[in-house]
């Protein structure tokens, strides 16, 4: 079996697992995230593979992101959950929910067959929707009800799009499954009509965008990352958002090959710029530190929705860097907040303060996290901003007078809330206790991954981003 | 194929009436009512499914067409119907909102549809031409209850209407892989948002209690 079936199969197989034997749960939702590990090191050693799991260069440092990120989040759900104080059905539930959303994001990066990519975003959200309202609150169910409302709203409107490019294959293609493979379209795609590809893309990009938190379709994703249980919210971010934007970018591979069909770039990167500015503007105004990450991975896909619209080698390797970036820094800044808040016994941000001084260690990392966030060295973000800059200035200089702006505005937001969480006199605990090695260890390995990749990044590691990046248009 | 041609006229027929038939959804008010029109538009979209399985020659179809009958036709609607009478009387009905704006937009959106799917689809064959038109069109409506609507089960009717319009696509592309798997996706989403609604009456009914019980167990969040 290639390495790409044995990781969805073991995820698929702990999801059955943990629905039926909930003895130990956190313990064997670890073990499991920590097995897959491997087979997505394989993947990155030497992508391939055929049939409908296919890595390449694009997908396969996702995988690895994925389950590092998915490694880290079980790290930290072990300690976390207990907290929640879940009877046996629900952490029955939770951890099954947990890994199945794993299976369908591990599927949904390798699919080559846009039909069962987009089962897999459905499965995945379906898989969330659990997570996010698991508490039952009046809050966490509305919450969970919007994101239901909205992301099936979204991915119908993605189903009519990959629905009107097999109808635009049609004619160029074989019978079968080969009229929704995304290689199949692409290599085509210079002879499909152009008309009916621009009507694809257009619902493509609203209906994955809504997935990808794209400003106008927004609106769930504050809430979904506030209301559900933090290990929720790392994943969310860290995984679902970038499957969803490789989704918008294959779309968008299969659009650009053809040249008489309009430049999709465009597209990307208005509803980019727009994500950047309201992202920049909303996240002074937020009062809940969870909703304001959240908040903040709107602005970040909205960067990388820019460099990727914007293109070129340079433009995708930016974007590529930043959902890297993005994904390890994100969920390393939930960790802390997550343990913050269960400190605190609050997840408000007046209720959290102090925190470098009153535990070390997680405040210090929680400084590190939000200044990368913020675009600061030496993180990767940094680097993937300054080459998202630098290719701005070379092929559409305009963009930078909306971009530097927002950069500013948000980066200047989040140090500010930084500096609200972190240093200053530290509010009372409502818990005391120590930070513990469960939030503290996938905190502080996200941020030195964080570190690596900006500073030195290993040479085969370097060849795939330039590699991925040349697959986009 | 064209205008005059059996296959081609039913397949309009078929589309058409679903079309008028989310118009009809888009005017109602009573939720039981709704439930009616939905069954109404699954029956016309099991038998525009079948319509293209016997036109293309594609036996898979008809499966699909038993899908949607049995689901969408029968199932979901009974289920819809006995949650909309588990409520109580003052949440029976659902108001559109003025219906004059909304009728309008409905028809903006309609022409909108054709305006868009008509010329894109110059190159595709006649038969899909029609059926990728008149789906958007319905798509679209299905999104304009969607946020039209405030109830959740009136919610739940705009989002079934638009998979109905994937389906009527799906349908029409000759040749479409996994359309067999994906309308069953497609339901399986369907029947966990009424999963969800159902969960949150029980929830309602139930909520002050529930609420207190697990802010106990949690410490003070908020």
């Amino acid at each position: 079996m290639s390495p790409a079936g044995a990781l969805v199969l073991l995820h698929l197989l702990g999801a059955g697992l943990l629905a039926a034997w909930p003895a130990r749960a956190a313990l064997l939702n670890l073990l499991l995230c920590g097995a897959a590990l491997v087979p997505a090191a394989l993947l990155l050693s030497a992508p391939g593979g055929e049939g409908w799991l296919r890595a390449d260069a694009l997908n396969a440092p996702f995988v690895m992101l994925s389950a590092i990120v998915g490694f880290g989040t079980a790290l930290f759900s072990l300690e976390d959950v207990r907290g929640e104080g879940f009877d046996g059905r629900r952490l029955r539930s939770y951890h099954a929910a947990f890994q199945g959303f794993l299976a369908a994001n591990h599927v949904a990066l390798l699919s080559d067959n846009l039909g069962i990519l987009w089962v897999a975003i459905e499965a995945g959200t379906l898989a969330s929707v659990v997570m996010v309202g698991v508490h039952r609150t009046p809050a966490a169910i509305e919450a969970a009800w919007k994101f239901f409302v909205l992301c099936g709203f979204g991915i119908a409107l993605a189903l009519f799009g990959i629905i009107v490019l097999a109808l635009a294959g049609a004619p160029h293609l074989p019978g079968g499954e080969a009229r929704l493979s995304a290689a199949a379209l692409r290599e085509v795609a210079a002879r499909m009509d152009p008309a009916l590809l621009n009507l694809a893309f257009v619902f493509l990009l609203v209906g994955f965008g809504t997935k990808a938190g794209l400003v106008p379709l927004h609106s769930w994703l504050p809430d979904a990352h506030a209301e559900g249980p933090t290990p929720i919210a790392a994943v969310l971010s860290g995984l679902l958002l970038n499957a969803a934007m490789l989704a918008i970018l294959r779309g968008q591979g299969i659009v650009a090959a053809n040249g008489e069909a309009l430049s999709p770039g465009g597209f990307l990167l208005a509803m980019g710029l727009a994500s950047l500015l309201l992202a920049g503007v909303t996240l002074w105004r937020r009062r809940d530190a969870k909703r304001l990450l959240g908040w903040s991975s709107i602005e970040h896909m909205g960067l990388a929705a820019i460099a990727f619209g914007l293109g070129g080698p340079a433009g995708n390797a930016a974007g590529l860097l930043h959902l890297w970036g993005h994904a390890l820094l994100k969920s390393a800044a939930f960790f802390a907040i997550g343990r913050a808040a269960r400190l605190k016994g609050d997840q408000r941000m007046d209720a959290i303060g102090g925190l470098a001084r009153s535990h070390p260690p997680l405040g210090w990392g929680l400084v590190l996290a939000m200044a990368g966030l913020a675009g600061l060295p030496p993180f990767s973000l940094f680097v993937s901003e300054w080459w998202l800059a630098g290719a701005a200035a070379r092929t559409a200089p305009w963009v930078l007078a909306l971009l530097l702006p927002g950069l500013l505005v948000a980066g200047l937001a989040l140090l500010h809330a930084m500096q609200r969480l972190c240093l200053g006199p530290p509010t009372p605990d409502a818990a005391p206790g120590p930070a513990g090695l469960s939030a503290l260890l996938p905190l502080w390995t996200n941020l030195l991954l964080a570190l690596l990749i900006a500073l030195a990044l290993p040479a085969p590691l370097a060849a795939l981003l330039r590699e991925g990046a040349g697959l986009l248009p | 194929m064209g205008l005059g041609e059996i296959g081609y006229d039913v397949a309009h027929l078929l589309g058409g009436a679903m079309l008028l038939v989310s118009f009809v959804l888009l005017a109602q008010r009573r939720l039981e009512a709704v439930t009616g029109a939905l069954a109404l538009q699954g029956v016309l979209l099991a038998l525009a499914a079948a319509w293209q399985g016997h036109v293309q020659g594609a036996g898979q179809l008809l499966l699909t067409a038993g899908i949607a009958l049995a689901a969408k036709g029968l199932g979901i609607p009974l289920v819809l119907r006995r949650m909309a009478a588990a409520l109580p009387p003052a949440q029976r009905a659902d108001a559109p909102g003025p219906l004059a704006p909304v009728m309008l937009g409905a028809a903006g959106l309609v022409a909108l549809a054709f305006l868009v799917a008509v010329p894109a689809t110059r190159g595709a064959p006649v038969l899909a031409r029609v059926d990728i038109a008149i789906a958007l069109a319905i798509l679209l409506l299905g999104a304009l209850m969607m946020a039209t609507r405030r109830g959740a089960l009136a919610q739940v009717a705009g989002l079934l209407t638009m998979e109905n319009g994937l389906i009527l696509a799906a349908v029409g592309v000759a040749g479409m892989p996994l359309v067999v798997e994906l309308s069953t996706a497609g339901l399986v989403l369907v029947v966990a948002v009424i999963a969800g609604v159902f969960a949150r009456q029980l929830g309602e009914r139930f909520g002050a209690q529930d609420t207190a019980l697990l802010d106990r167990h949690r410490g003070e969040r908020r």
